[in-house]
């Protein structure tokens, strides 16, 4: 049998094939070619196309370009959650590659917030670790942490490596990311002392996700990709599955009706 | 936890108890199996079985039946040496000691000992084998079933199994009867090798052929079972060779060395229902009393604990390493000190206080380890008498065991008595190493317990008398014999023979560890949810860890496949769905990373401190915006894992090449590093792969900061006391109120060149002095010594020499028939010492500083000490260490002189010389940022004293003119200028002058005006900034001078500022620098530290107290050419920005340095 650190392995490679088009309303100077990348799953939107904007700045004039943004199927793309349950929650069903359209125009302020740099990017990250680590341990973690553990943490990240060790010693907490958006701390062991599955975690986050006895299979319950079983311990997944924000995001999307 | 530890090896053959009290059964031997269960300990030795019995005592409960009592009972050699009550007389603590005591017997000592005598029940007691035509010893026994039934009391199920692949059952095993009374044969499928019985109902057994059988028809009234059951072994191809079983569970170890749990093994199920293979590759396995695991590693051949085995989990989650460290890590300790001592050579005033505590360690450590082997020898005179023997013999050549024409029994203890020496005085390893020291004693008595109980046993009347019997043992014995000897390369476990090979070819020293052969856990209870301290050595430090492994999880271990199994199958489909297809995509975030990696040693940062082999890595990387980073790794074993330390090279703040004369070592520093008082300190393999790393990694360095070519004007530049040379780039905010940079963060680079002393100024004039007075001055170039291409400036690099004199102490001590000789108290110091008298330098050990230096004098003996001496350079005075001076009174018994040796380094760096006459101190006049200053007055002390002006500087021609000499009253040693050419000076007799009246048109001024010291202090240095005057007397104090105006720059009174201080620098903006002394850190501490002075400003000149930087052997310091106006920083304030006036000073404790 594999070991476990070959999840981490498959968690931290994972890359989804992308398309970035042009949006049809930006004006060009020429046609722009659609570019092709292999994103990070568990990176951000905006740190990782900086080649896509270069590439698609090369057939437009500077004055008409703003911020950019990325919209898949009409829904903007918010660059703060992980690239990876981006892709679970809207494309996963789809083929690939995710075909992602740029724009550089009409920034939907309502829908997504502004990252005019990394900084803003690694500021949300390591509030996410912080936001984390406060559900989990009362903050005792990141508090002890050394800057340069956070550094640590943030340097892996964008520079797409894999053997940054997770620091944080995760003990479970989990978000569910669909819309709603929920956001819990969920234990991993119940009071009686046994350990909560992630059928458990369902059962009280998200009853509707779980398919009852003789009933059609309407929700498809996602992590990196993957659909574990219910009884899989929540303990292990948060080890194992959970993003460098040391959040555990679980996709429960609609099973697809065709 | 109700725990009680057999811990077995080969050649103790007995139980002992280790601290916690864990029972674990240990044995080195092949020919030897043990078994433990609640009470009963049994064991095969050489083939005949003995039970231990006692009533369980309490766990590490010492059964101490003796009194303390003085023992005159000594080693033979020193039999007959004591005189009554048991003293004997010394001249002096450590020395030989005798039995008479003599007129200068000046202390005695007696040894205590205290005895400690295991009650009858608690021995082994041979149970007879069982009577057959053919002679069939036993190979394997295993005892349990107590858990089948409560009564009678004390009932045990044992199995032995023979040699021929019998298996006998031991009828009649209860309370107070532990022995048993009958052998009833049990009738087999096959020929069986190894048997193994769980505390309850379960008794597994391994074929020949590698199937298992399973017993059957167990209950309380037939423990014996009724027939087996056959299972087939795990892997098809693969023969079973080793099973244990516990109270639900079922281990095997196949031929390959792989693990398998069986599942769904229970009371109804004996046989369970499937195998699951489990990671690692044991020789051997063991479950103990609640179905906890252990094992030993077929690759290093330690013992391993499965971690996290609960109820509901009962196949665990890792294997970890039971870390028993062994009595060579002392020896080794030692070694480390001294190269501590001489790692530390560099750091000159820290290491003298490290070394002082390392010293008593290591005096600690040995004299416990001498007192370990004191007790050892004196307990077996008999076994004394072989040690040396024994430790001479050559590996290839062991003592031959004598073998008796008696009976097994004595061959035994005959046996055990030859290898105990080598056991005791060099591999105590097989001892856990928290065995309590008295504790080895009683030991060491009950190895001969066995033999003369079992001799007295009534219940082996057969067995042992028997002469057939006997000499089967005896080939046995001899065969394990030689067979040891032969397979020493490759097992080097075995028994004595092997521990000589281990003592004396040992290459890895204390990385080793014994090779274990054979564990049982048999009485071991272990809650499955305690923290386990015994792995703390191992295990990571993080507590985390062992919370999460503290949490069971009740999945089952089918279940725990399924959905793992899941997972494993959906994320590879993922991978083949998301990228298999996709490869020929670009990748979103491409780096261009580069490795270098390679060999060095590392000052390991636990105790004891030595160096260790490491793997060093830097990784490389130029980000997305060009911006070049990196990361250095270095990866270490601590205790069989695998570990490793980084630094981000964007953080790392100096790279110090460390003197050291034997190995090429430099420290690495972060700021959190200098706050520890505690670098990286690595070493290098040779000289050149040293400078090659330390070029790559300043390089990486500069790159990360963006920080090329040469230093700018306003650098701040430092020495160390091996004469490097290092520059600080000033950051704005260095100097600013409230909140300047911290020190700590300050980055240094290196540039070539070798000096004692710096002075610069903020037109970029630099001039150097080094240790052999030589004046130098900064070309404007950078690199240079061992930086090459883009590192170094092509043009401005010279070749520089420099020459310093290495000194050793000759010592004596008056003695009233033959005067001074050479030959001291016991108690004294070396007659050929270094200044502290600690370490040992004679002529010809001391080596140059480092390998770069070579000797270019001889020996010869220095008269210029401090003190004086007489004419043949000796120095007297009453005893050592003491204050000495240079004549003979009655009360002087001992003298001392120095020699001193020149030696000579030649390197490279951005200087040219100035000459021709030798220089001690220069100061240049200190520019304001915007000065329109064009001849730049520079002032010297000359080598003899003279004060000398420097004519023709300018910042285009930095070396000058001419030299105009300034008229004294006595020789000068130390000069400082300010910005408003106010020139003080210090007079070698230790007041201060000021010079009047200098100018731009009278640059040498007109006369001296005589200034007072500090009461009773001697000065050493001044140094002036823009209008601060600040000295530092002899014994280390910062004065600063008070009442300096205008009109009367001589100032009033001298106003103590602070103490531990060595040098100071006042710059242009009236910053004020220091060298302090001594700064502790949280891990360390550090001499020669670089601090600067907080709140200085125009209205508060003296600061209030110190930020702490780079430190640890930095002799000099220059701020002078930092003129750069801090930014004025406002704090923001919510009622009135404006109002806020003056700035509001950070509110910090005024403390002098190291206070």
């Amino acid at each position: 049998m594999a070991d476990d650190k070959d999840v981490l392995r498959d968690v931290w490679f994972g890359r989804i094939p992308t398309c970035f088009t042009l949006n049809q309303d930006e004006v060009t100077e020429r046609e722009a070619e659609p570019y092709y990348l292999l994103l990070p799953r568990v990176s951000y939107l905006t740190l990782v196309t900086d080649k896509v904007k270069k590439h698609f700045l090369k057939v437009m004039r500077a004055e008409d370009v703003e911020e950019m943004w990325f919209e898949y199927e009409g829904t903007p793309l918010k660059w703060h959650y992980p690239i990876g349950v981006l892709f679970d929650l809207h494309a996963s069903n789809n083929v690939l590659p995710w075909s992602i359209t740029v724009h550089f125009k009409n920034f939907p302020d309502h829908d997504l917030l502004h990252c005019p740099s990394n900084s803003v990017i690694e500021a949300h990250f390591m509030s996410s670790i912080k936001e984390a680590d406060a559900l989990k341990h009362k903050s005792q973690v990141v508090n002890d942490m050394q800057k340069k553990d956070h550094k640590q943490l943030w340097m892996g990240l964008q520079n797409g490596e894999t053997h940054t060790p997770p620091i944080l010693k995760r003990r479970p907490q989990t978000t569910m990311s669909d819309r709603p958006f929920i956001q819990k701390l969920f234990r991993p062991v119940s009071p009686e002392g046994s350990a909560h599955s992630l059928g458990d975690l369902l059962k009280e986050m998200y009853p509707d996700a779980i398919t009852n006895d003789g009933e059609q299979k309407r929700y498809q319950v996602v992590i990196h990709g993957i659909e574990p079983l219910l009884e899989t311990p929540l303990q292990w997944l948060s080890e194992h599955l959970s993003h460098p924000d040391n959040f555990l995001h679980i996709c429960v999307i609609p099973v697809p009706t065709d | 936890m109700s725990t009680r530890l057999t811990f077995l090896s080969a050649t103790r053959r007995r139980p002992t108890r280790i601290k916690g009290g864990i029972p674990l059964t240990v044995s080195q031997s092949v020919c030897c199996r043990a078994t433990a269960g609640s009470g009963v300990t049994s064991q095969v030795c050489n083939t005949n079985l003995w039970t231990a019995s006692s009533s369980p005592p309490a766990a590490g409960s010492g059964r101490a039946t003796g009194m303390w009592m003085k023992t005159l009972r000594e080693s033979p050699q020193r039999k007959g040496c004591l005189c009554s009550q048991g003293w004997s007389y010394a001249i002096d603590f450590p020395a030989t000691y005798t039995k008479d005591k003599k007129w200068n017997s000046c202390v005695r000592r007696r040894r205590w000992l205290r005895y400690r005598r295991y009650k009858a029940m608690d021995t082994w007691a041979k149970i007879p084998s069982q009577q057959t035509t053919l002679p069939d010893p036993f190979s394997d026994i295993s005892c349990g079933g107590w858990e089948i039934s409560e009564e009678p009391r004390g009932r045990l199920s044992l199995w032995a199994v023979s040699l021929q692949g019998k298996v006998w059952f031991r009828d009649g095993i209860y309370h107070h009867n532990p022995e048993g009374s009958l052998w009833e044969e049990v009738f087999l499928p096959g020929e069986v090798i190894q048997i193994s019985c769980g505390p309850g109902d379960l008794v597994w057994a391994v074929l020949w052929e590698g199937q298992l059988i399973v017993r059957e028809g167990i209950s309380r009234d037939c423990p014996k079972g009724s027939s087996w059951a056959v299972v087939e072994s795990p892997s098809p191809d693969v023969g079973a060779i080793h099973v244990a079983v516990g109270i639900n569970v079922v281990w095997a170890v196949t031929k390959d060395n792989k693990v398998w749990f069986r599942r769904g093994v229970n009371s109804h199920n004996p046989c369970g229902s499937g195998w699951i293979g489990m990671v690692g590759e044991m020789i051997t396995i063991n479950v103990g009393l609640n179905d906890q695991v252990w094992a030993i590693n077929c690759e290093d051949r330690a013992v391993y604990f499965r971690q996290g085995v609960t109820s509901s989990e009962l196949s665990g989650k890792t294997w970890k390493a039971i870390t028993v460290p062994r009595d060579g890590d002392r020896s080794h300790s030692s070694a480390s000190a001294n190269s501590l001592q001489s790692a530390g050579c560099y750091f000159c005033g820290e290491v003298r206080a490290q070394s002082v505590v390392s010293d008593a360690e290591s005096d600690t450590e040995k004299g416990s380890a001498d007192g370990a082997s004191c007790h050892a020898t004196s307990t077996s005179p008999e076994s004394f008498v072989d040690a040396p023997t024994d430790s001479s013999n050559p590996p290839t050549d062991p003592p031959k065991p004598r073998i008796p024409k008696v009976t097994s029994d004595s061959f035994i203890s005959e046996l055990v008595s030859d290898r105990e020496p080598g056991k005791s005085s060099r591999d105590t390893g097989s001892a856990p190493p928290a065995v309590p020291e008295e504790e080895s004693i009683p030991g060491e008595g009950e190895v001969k317990a066995p033999c003369a109980g079992s001799a007295l046993s009534p219940s082996q009347s057969g067995g042992p008398l028997d002469p057939q019997w006997s000499n089967v043992d005896l080939e046995e014995a001899q065969q394990a014999q030689t067979v040891a000897v032969q397979d020493t390369a490759d097992t080097c476990s075995l028994s004595s023979v092997a521990t000589y090979t281990l003592a004396m070819e040992d290459p890895y020293g204390a990385d080793e560890h014994p090779l274990w052969a054979w564990v049982s856990g048999g009485g071991c209870s272990v809650d499955s949810h305690s923290q386990l301290n015994w792995f703390n050595f191992s295990m990571n430090s993080s507590s985390l860890v062992s919370s999460v492994q503290s949490m069971s999880l009740s999945v089952s271990p089918a279940q725990t496949a399924a959905w793992r199994r899941q997972i494993f199958e959906q994320l590879s489909e993922r991978t083949k769905r998301e990228m298999d297809n996709f490869r020929h995509y670009e990748q979103a975030v491409e780096q261009s990373v580069w490795v270098k990696k390679g060999t060095m040693q590392w000052w390991r940062d636990w105790k004891p401190h030595k160096w260790i082999d490491v793997h060093f890595a830097l990784e490389q990387f130029s980000g997305p915006d060009g911006n070049k980073d990196g990361i250095l790794f270095i990866y270490y074993n601590y205790y069989e894992e695998k570990k490793y330390l980084h630094a981000f090279i964007n953080e790392v703040t100096i790279l110090v090449p460390v003197l050291n004369d034997s190995k090429h070592t430099f420290a690495i520093y972060t700021p959190e590093r200098t706050k520890q008082r505690w670098p990286i300190r690595l070493a290098a393999a040779t000289e050149l792969e040293m400078h090659d790393w330390l070029a790559l990694l300043s390089v990486s360095c500069c790159d990360s900061r963006g920080i090329h070519g040469p230093p700018s004007k306003q650098a701040i530049w430092s020495i160390t006391c091996k004469g490097d040379i290092f520059i600080s780039e000033p950051s704005p905010g260095l100097e600013a109120m409230p909140y300047p940079t911290p020190c700590d963060q300050m980055f240094w680079r290196q540039v070539g060149g070798h000096l004692r002393v710096v002075e610069c100024n903020s037109v970029g004039i630099v001039w150097g002095i080094g240790y052999d007075h030589t004046a130098w001055v900064h070309t404007g170039g950078y690199g240079g010594g061992f930086f090459q291409g883009l590192a170094s400036s092509t043009d401005n690099i010279y070749t520089q020499t420099d020459v310093k004199s290495v000194y050793i102490y000759e010592n004596q001590r008056w003695n009233p028939v033959t005067g001074y000789t050479n030959r001291g108290l016991p108690t004294d110091r070396y007659m050929w010492s270094d200044a502290s008298g600690l370490h040992e330098c004679t002529k010809t050990n001391t080596k140059p500083p480092s390998p770069q230096w070579t000797w270019v004098s001889d020996w010869a003996i220095d008269y210029s000490v401090s003190g004086g001496t007489d004419r043949e350079g000796w120095q007297f005075a009453a005893d050592f260490p003491a204050s000495y001076h240079g004549y003979k009174t009655m009360k002087d018994f001992v003298r001392r002189r120095r020699w001193a040796r020149k030696c000579k380094l030649t390197t490279t760096g951005p200087w040219q010389e100035i000459p021709p006459i030798p220089l001690s101190d220069v100061t240049i006049l200190p520019c304001t940022a915007q000065s329109s200053v064009d001849v730049i007055p520079v002032w010297a002390i000359s080598n003899k004293g003279d004060v000398l002006c420097r004519l023709g500087v300018t910042a285009l021609t930095p070396a000058g003119s001419s030299w105009l000499h300034v008229g004294t009253d006595q020789p000068f040693k130390s000069i400082s200028i300010g910005a408003a050419s106010q020139v003080w000076a210090i007079a070698r007799d230790g007041s201060a002058f000021y010079r009047g009246s200098v100018s731009a048109r009278s640059p040498a001024g007109d006369c001296w005006y005589h200034i007072p010291s500090p009461a009773k202090q001697k000065l050493k240095q001044v140094s002036v900034g823009r209008t601060s005057v600040y000295t530092v007397d002899e014994n280390g104090n910062l004065w600063y001078r008070q009442g300096v105006t205008p009109s009367y720059p001589q100032g009033s009174s001298w106003e103590h500022i602070s103490n531990n201080v060595r040098k100071v620098s006042v710059g242009p903006l009236d910053q004020v620098w220091i060298i302090a002394d001594k700064v502790q850190g949280s891990h360390s501490l550090s001499c020669g530290t670089v601090c600067h002075r907080l709140g200085v400003q125009p209205v508060e000149p003296k600061g209030q107290s110190w930020d702490y930087g780079i430190g640890g052997g930095w002799d000099h310091i220059t701020v002078r050419g930092n003129s750069v106006e801090p930014p004025r920083l406002r704090l923001p304030s919510l009622t009135d920005p404006s109002s806020r006036s003056p700035v509001p000073v950070r509110n910090t404790e005024v403390n002098g340095v190291g206070n």
